[in-house]
């Protein structure tokens, strides 16, 4: 992926990601996350890893968002007016958000490996992304890929039981 | 200056922790959930950056992790259905999304 394209997605991937934290409607939160969802995509493109980038589009910046569209549908739900800052969640939040940053710089300036640039792909380069992601799932994990089905049918029922019952 | 491992380890934790100050700052339950979503999804780009750093000896990048990143995904899409049937539950018994106005655990 060539820097200037990486710095560009990065970028709006951040700022959509700002964004969503500091919008007060949630509508817009939603948009900007979809926004984010589609510059982390493109960043997908950019590591040649085209059935990633493709699945987020379709799951994430499609079903899940419209799912989340839906929902502040249906609760008709507002900007939230203006309360009272808590000081300590605010204090809270930016130290131990900083502390990680803070964290993480010191960690990857001493991460040798990572210094390195990519290696080159040798063989012709749109790579044949689906077929090994299909072959590595349907062999090397195929339990997991089960259970994972097993769990989907897990949560449906429990979403039908959950906006079923009357909670009182 | 050529890209490095390091760019997309760093962009990944800045996404993290802007979706970290998001679930301890914001008060409304959507936009926390919104902002665990961006955690998730700071996981999958560093995962997806090791892939393509980790070229195996036929020459291609390491599956294992597009797989992984394939599973937080399906995943995360359970959870949002889950959590999101659980905030209608919640708004239909108590009428409001502000967590702040949710701190009794019985209903």
């Amino acid at each position: 992926m060539s820097p200037v394209l990486f710095w560009l997605f990065t970028l709006l991937m951040l700022g959509f990601a700002t964004s969503v934290v500091v919008n007060r409607n949630p509508v817009a939160s939603a948009l900007s996350l979809v926004g984010a969802f589609l510059a982390l995509a493109a960043l997908f493109v950019g590591l040649d890893a085209y059935f990633i980038a493709v699945i987020q589009v379709l799951v994430y910046a499609g079903a899940v968002m419209v799912l989340f569209l839906f929902i502040i549908m249906l609760l008709d739900l507002k900007a939230e007016q203006r309360r009272r800052f808590n000081i300590v969640t605010l204090l809270g939040g930016s130290i131990v958000a900083a502390g990680f940053i803070a964290e993480l710089t010191a960690l990857l300036s001493k991460f040798q490996l990572g210094k390195r640039g990519f290696p080159t792909l040798p063989g012709a380069k749109p790579v044949d992304d689906v077929y090994q992601v299909g072959m590595t799932l349907f062999t090397t994990h195929n339990l997991p890929l089960q259970v994972t089905g097993v769990l989907i049918l897990v949560a449906t029922i429990g979403v039908i039981i959950l906006s079923r019952r009357e909670l009182k | 200056m050529s890209l490095t491992l390091n760019h997309y380890l760093f962009a990944s934790g800045l996404l993290f922790s802007i979706g970290f100050a998001g679930v301890l700052l914001r008060r409304n339950i959507l936009t926390i959930f919104m902002c665990l979503e961006l955690m998730l999804n700071s996981a999958n780009l560093s995962l997806v950056a090791f892939s393509r750093f980790n070229v195996g000896p036929e020459g291609l990048p390491n599956y294992n992790a597009q797989i992984l990143v394939f599973f937080i995904i399906t995943v995360a899409a359970a959870e949002v259905a889950v959590g999101l049937a659980i905030i209608v539950a919640l708004f239909r018994a108590r009428q409001t999304t502000h967590v702040e106005d949710i701190s009794t655990l019985k209903f």
